[in-house]
């Protein structure tokens, strides 16, 4: 898997947003946000439905699992670049938590309908390209790349 | 060709919120977990979910879905109403149960 980082060439446009914890009144609002302005810019529809399941599964995480948050949004000529940086927990397993079904939602969170353990089986099937690097006790940073084709 | 308010109109379904009710109904789907349903969930579906917080509004305006239908009479806060009609999201209620809904669906022309 390649490296995190963020790559600012040919940035059209940013857009970033602060997530807070717990916040389950506003999850969503920031990917609502996002899906508006990539379909003022025209970007083909299959396009704009990859890039907003990932940033609504990046922000729910947020929300659910860490203790804050940012979501960024590179548009580039050729594709989408969304960038999911937190202030931790941090991942102990990455591998386990990429597993389809596994969640360690409360049983509270899981009553509204989170924590299917899907979220990020979710991002990394509608990137083009995922990365994902995490440290417990500092944090998790993740890059997913929707491309335009 | 079936449209919301074609459900409304001739069904026993109620809009809870929205001006207009002339979308398409292309698909139809049943799920409570949201991100089952942001994995497999399609452009003009109709959603039935026993959720009524705030994201699921997310889940249907992200997905660009048709309308939510809240089954069994579930009741819905005016809060979740009032974002839905700021986000053009329409919301229907109804006493009929999944099964009940997924027929109507099916003989109104949905397959």
């Amino acid at each position: 898997m390649d490296k995190y980082f963020k790559d600012e060439r040919d940035v059209a446009m940013r857009l970033k947003y602060q997530i807070l914890r717990d916040d389950f009144t506003r999850a969503g609002e920031a990917s609502s946000k996002i899906k508006k302005v990539l379909k003022q810019l025209a970007i083909d529809a299959t396009v704009i439905r990859r890039a907003a399941i990932a940033t609504y599964e990046a922000e729910i995480n947020l929300v659910i699992h860490s203790e804050g948050g940012t979501l960024e949004v590179y548009i580039k000529p050729d594709c989408i670049e969304i960038y999911v940086e937190d202030d931790g927990p941090g991942i102990a397993d990455i591998e386990l938590a990429m597993t389809k079904g596994f969640s360690t939602a409360s049983v509270a969170v899981r009553e509204m309908g989170f924590g299917a353990g899907m979220g990020l089986p979710n991002m990394e099937k509608v990137s083009d390209n995922f990365v994902i690097e995490s440290e417990v006790g500092v944090g998790t940073n993740i890059k997913m790349t929707v491309r335009y084709i | 060709m079936i449209t919301v308010n074609d459900l409304v109109a001739n069904y026993d379904f109620t809009k809870l919120s929205a001006e207009t009710l002339n979308r398409t109904i292309e698909n139809a789907y049943s799920c409570d977990l949201l991100s089952w349903v942001m994995a497999k969930g399609k452009h003009n579906t109709a959603w039935i979910t026993v959720q009524t917080h705030n994201n699921i509004l997310a889940v249907a305006a992200l997905l660009d879905f048709a309308c939510v239908i809240i089954p069994e009479g579930i009741k819905v806060d005016t809060e979740i109403i009032e974002k839905a009609n700021e986000q053009e999201i329409i919301l229907l209620s109804t006493p009929l149960d999944a099964y009940h809904i997924f027929k109507i669906l099916y003989e109104a022309g949905i397959e």
